[in-house]
């Protein structure tokens, strides 16, 4: 028996509202599982950032495309990790491969999860570095000589009609690619958008709402990476691509609005059942993480600010300024998105009669402190991933600055 | 022995022992060698509403039965407390819960009764639809059973339940939930809760057999069951449910 965990609910207890079922007491999917989607999210959103480049030609995005691809492998290498950490016998998630059970949503996970990996980010990326590699493996020092050399799997055709088709093998694996990233965030808003028995999730919107606050979110993290990294490599910020990629989020931001927008008005305007407690919990338990940090900090400022910063021509400095305030807000309202989902739709009974409450751990598995630590390793990842597959050649950015 | 002893006991013994031997041979071949077959069963639950005192005994011999922790928070079954006033409002209490506070004195009630809820061995269980690994099944008798060996503990069951009828084992961290006693019906015993009510409000029986006491009770009794809308198809059968009860 576990003392802490009895303890825990019996005080939870006081707290519940109106009836819920005993069963209700305990929320499952912690804080964990709202890092999960929004991991997945970055990935999905940074892949379709690069694949503006590849597939719809857009020059100026160019100099954050290998940064978008890297984020998104490190972000996908860490986004199993919240999954494995909440299971209550993590020991067994290699059954998820082993033995699926097909009828599952849950169980697609592992063949969205290898083919993204493995047939998209792992392959573009490869092809993208390919003759780098050869080049870094003939010049560089011993052990990193060793490691280009095995990363490029001892190919050495540099010729131009080798290079001629990397670039062709990137454009279809991109192509591939766009409905492999929208398939794997969109199947992660199927695991909730399926789920019948809950009103809050269950809604045909809800994985193209994930699809679309993905984007934006993944968007927004390449765009402050960008931002973060280039000053520290002593070099200037591309004005053009920052202009360009921000008006790009502009309009993802507009659209997931809408799609939130609509969801919120259709279940308002049908009012089932469901609907008295629905309103409780977003004016209640939910009113500062969806009113304040969802919408407000995370949405119609950040547009405001946009618009502002469109309309009006302010100085470089100033603009950069405001789109790095933009993109902070912007990530802070998708991560709230995440938990209005994951943990509001726990926090009110299935009888429609009560509200529970969510209180976080601190220091236990599914507790503060690990998600802190699974959303910091993503970027340890990418710092690693970029020292050995650098994304910018020294002085790019001041051609592209140039140019 | 004289010979014509021993002439009239062979005429007697060597038919007797061919009957016999037929008969063992018979025995021997009945389906399933006389043990229990699921496909001759279908189980399911009647609920009388009318009958149910609210004694919570029922939760007692379950938690007892099944090594449900004794805590009100994790359950495989429990009891409702309904209570409508005239002004139309509703109070809903788990009576376990409410077991140690005093009952506040209650004016203008219109109607009060209680509702035994546990899992509902829906035909079309969403539990089993999403478990990513196959460890919550259907067995061929009509119960949901979670395979505690193959269980990952991932809780999506937990989710897609609309009862509340699943929880999560603190001691063996996988999924539980009601099984009709399973060990027990299978030998042909009563679940624990049915066995110890003292009104018999709740009634077991198998749909396949028409002497069957839940048969009976379905065919007098006007039922209906809980959440029709989402199509699960369950197998408990409430009788007199009201439309407050979800």
């Amino acid at each position: 028996m576990n003392p802490e965990l009895v303890k825990r609910l019996s005080e939870l207890s006081q707290e519940v509202t109106g009836f819920i079922y005993p069963n209700e007491l305990e929320i499952h999917w912690s804080i964990l599982i709202v890092v999960y989607p929004y991991i997945t999210g970055l990935v999905a959103g940074a892949f379709i950032l690069a694949s503006l480049v590849q597939v719809f030609n857009v020059k100026e995005v160019q100099p954050t495309y290998r940064l978008a691809l890297l984020t998104a492998l490190a972000f996908l290498l860490i986004a199993p990790l919240p999954l494995q950490f909440h299971l209550g016998h993590p020991g067994r998630a290699y059954e998820i491969f082993l033995t699926p059970q097909l009828g599952s949503a849950m169980a697609m996970f592992g063949f969205v999860y290898l083919w993204y990996l493995m047939a998209v980010l792992l392959l573009e990326i490869w092809f993208e570095y390919r003759k780098d590699l050869i080049v870094w493996s003939k010049g560089g020092k011993a052990p990193m000589k060793w490691i280009y050399r095995g990363l490029s799997l001892f190919s050495s055709d540099i010729s131009e009609a080798a290079v001629a088709f990397d670039k062709k093998a990137i454009q279809v694996i991109t192509v591939i690619g766009i409905p492999s990233a929208f398939i794997l965030h969109g199947y992660v808003g199927f695991i909730f958008g399926s789920v019948k028995a809950n009103p809050w999730w269950s809604s045909v919107l809800i994985p193209i709402v994930f699809l679309m606050s993905a984007i934006v979110s993944g968007i927004a993290l390449v765009i402050f990476l960008y931002m973060v990294i280039t000053p520290l490599r002593g070099e200037g910020i591309n004005m053009r691509c920052l202009d360009k990629i921000t008006s790009y989020l502009f309009y993802a931001v507009i659209v997931d609005f809408t799609l939130e927008a609509l969801d919120f008005i259709h279940r308002l305007y049908e009012s089932e059942e469901s609907i008295k407690i629905l309103l409780k919990l977003v004016t209640d338990k939910l009113f500062v993480s969806l009113w304040v940090i969802q919408i407000l900090l995370g949405m119609l400022i950040p547009l405001g600010i946009m618009v502002v910063v469109k309309s009006l021509k302010l100085p470089e400095e100033l603009r950069k300024l405001f789109y790095f305030i933009s993109v902070i807000l912007i990530q802070l309202g998708i991560f709230a998105t995440r938990w209005n989902i994951v943990i509001g739709g726990q926090l009110f009974s299935k009888s429609f009669r009560g509200l529970t409450t969510y209180k976080m751990e601190v220091a236990g598995i599914e507790g503060l402190l690990t998600a802190i630590a699974l959303l910091i390793l993503p970027f340890i990842v990418l710092a690693i991933l970029l020292k050995i597959l650098p994304a910018w050649e020294a002085g790019s950015a001041e051609e592209g600055a140039a140019s | 022995m004289n010979r014509r002893k021993f002439i009239k006991n062979a005429i007697l013994f060597f038919p007797a022992a061919g009957v016999f031997r037929h008969l063992l041979k018979d025995a021997q071949a009945k389906p399933g060698n006389g043990k229990y077959d699921p496909a001759n069963h279908l189980y399911g639950m009647g609920v009388d509403i009318g009958k149910c005192i609210g004694c919570g005994l029922c939760i007692e011999a379950c938690k007892k039965e099944n090594n449900v922790p004794k805590e009100p928070f994790f359950c495989r079954t429990w009891v409702e407390r309904y209570v409508i006033k005239r002004d139309g409002s509703v109070t809903v209490v788990s009576i376990e819960a409410q077991k140690e506070k005093p009952r506040a004195e209650e004016t203008d009630v219109l109607r009060s009764f209680f509702v035994p809820k546990l899992c509902n061995q829906c035909e079309n269980p969403p539990c089993v639809q999403v478990c990513p690994v196959g460890a919550t099944f259907a067995t061929e008798d009509g119960v949901v059973l979670v395979d505690s060996k193959r269980c990952i503990g991932c809780r999506y069951c937990i989710q897609a339940c609309p009862y509340g009828a699943r929880y999560l084992h603190p001691e063996t961290r996988t999924a539980d939930k009601c099984t009709f006693c399973y060990h027990r019906i299978v030998k042909g015993m009563l679940p624990a809760c049915v066995e110890v009510c003292p009104t018999q409000a709740r009634i077991f029986g198998d749909l396949k057999s028409m002497a069957s006491r839940l048969v009976r009770f379905t065919r007098i009794n006007k039922i209906h069951v809980l959440k029709p809308h989402l199509n699960t198809e369950p197998k408990v059968y409430y009788a007199e449910l009201d439309g407050e009860v979800r």
